[in-house]
């Protein structure tokens, strides 16, 4: 059977990952390409990397980056962060990523959705979108969550399954840092809505979120950083855990 | 050791180079014809979309090229694909050499299948070392039907060959170069066929 999947989240600036990680056995918990092999030996099914600078000057060290990870590491990979273009992608996806997502570019122009599938396969492209319930509606955010729009949550998900997403990565506003676990209505309406694979992200805090967001939240992953980068949740744990909740999961 | 990894400009090829490197091995990449008959070992990997992968070989003379090869041959994913005799993908004929069609999975289940799912009836050298039910990663929207060359099976809807061989040609539909250590053995066991 086809496994659910554990996916940590690194935030780039400038090359290195930033949010404090806490691994006793790293040299250098600053670099990308040594936390990457530490997950993939701890059993994680995925890796993505946001960059969160995106400036021009940081994108050359980016793509010196991920060239560095595909090197080295032997799971897939996602990069994110400030994608808005075909030839981004292609340098990215050159340089040895298996995956882009794209965000606020793809709601300023949809198009991009399309294009990235018709060059590169929708295999590649996920695409991101944070969304905040208010009043009982789902709202689409930009810029990291900082710009509330009108978009729907649901029809801007169908809209890019329709133009050739391969993926979607929803992060819940509400949840996200909290630790009090994910979005599972608004994930499993999404689950049931769309045909194609959905990340959960935003929530994480305890074994039993992941276990809750793959049963009743019906998502197909789960990504999570800050649990997973202090230790609180140790991977190979978590994935016990869940195979004993009958969760099919690599072992 | 001549390994080539034929580049006709689709995919991700860059991670298989990679994941060679790791094992030890200096990988050529090439669209080349003679570069290609010359080597001891080929990969022909793909990613993206059949019809016009298939149209990139065609106009490099690869499609005829590489149905002659003699040495192994090793297709990933969309490689594997246009080694059978036809993908209803962009309703594509492939080039022949696995004797099976290749088949888009239903609404039924979501589409692409994305992850780690379990390889099993192994059946070849190219699994030396690998057991039964081994997770192996894929990305795929269309599979190859089970057939006589099925090597390898997977279930995702139904049960279907997630690697052939024929001959001197293997494929497999999982992504052996981002399958953690167990698919680099693959790897390795193909560099020793």
């Amino acid at each position: 059977m086809l496994t659910k999947r554990i996916i940590p989240c690194l935030d780039i600036k400038n090359g290195r990952t930033v949010k404090g990680v806490n691994f006793v056995d790293l040299r250098d918990a600053g670099d990308p390409v040594e936390l990457a092999k530490q997950y993939a030996d701890y059993g994680a099914d995925e890796l993505v990397f946001l960059d969160i600078t995106a400036t021009l000057e940081a994108r050359a060290t980016t793509l010196e980056m991920v060239l560095h990870v595909a090197e080295q590491v032997n799971i897939p990979f996602t990069v994110g962060g400030g994608i808005s273009s075909v030839e981004h992608v292609d340098a990215l996806l050159k340089n040895g990523a298996d995956k882009v997502s794209i965000n606020s570019s793809a709601v300023k122009r949809p198009e991009l959705v399309n294009e990235l599938a018709d060059k590169f396969g929708s295999q590649c492209v996920v695409v991101a979108i944070d969304a905040k319930e208010i009043d009982g509606a789902w709202k689409v955010h930009l810029a990291g969550g900082t710009i509330p729009t009108e978009i729907d949550l649901f029809e801007w998900a169908k809209e890019v399954e329709e133009r050739g997403a391969g993926e979607i990565l929803f992060t819940s506003m509400n949840h996200d840092g909290t630790k009090g676990g994910f979005a599972n209505k608004a994930l499993a309406r999404l689950s049931e809505e769309l045909n194609i694979p959905i990340i959960a992200s935003g929530g994480a805090g305890n074994v039993q979120h992941f276990i809750d967001t793959f049963t009743i939240g019906k998502s197909d992953a789960a990504l999570a950083a800050s649990v997973f980068h202090f230790g609180e949740i140790p991977i190979p744990d978590l994935k016990k855990e869940l195979k004993k909740h009958n969760i099919e999961v690599r072992l | 050791m001549k390994l080539v990894i034929i580049d006709y400009g689709a995919g991700n090829i860059k991670s298989i180079q990679f994941a060679f490197n790791r094992l030890g091995y200096e990988a050529i990449l090439s669209k080349n014809p003679e570069e290609i008959k010359t080597a001891d070992k080929v990969i022909f990997p793909g990613v993206g979309e059949a019809s016009s992968a298939m149209k990139m070989l065609k106009e490099s003379g690869l499609d005829t090229l590489i149905p002659t090869l003699k040495q192994p041959v090793l297709g990933i994913c969309l490689g594997m694909q246009l080694m059978c005799l036809h993908t209803e993908e962009g309703d594509t004929k492939g080039l022949g050499i696995f004797q099976t069609k290749v088949k888009r999975f239903s609404q039924n289940v979501k589409v692409p299948q994305m992850g780690w799912n379990v390889i099993k009836e192994l059946k070849s050298d190219l699994f030396k070392g690998i057991k039964e039910n081994e997770y192996m990663y894929l990305v795929h929207s269309y599979y190859a039907e089970h057939c006589d060359e099925t090597i390898a099976a997977t279930d995702y809807e139904i049960n279907y060959a997630s690697a052939l061989q024929h001959e001197n040609f293997y494929g497999t539909q999982f992504h052996p170069e981002k399958s953690g250590n167990e698919g680099a053995k693959i790897l390795q066991n193909f560099l020793t066929l």
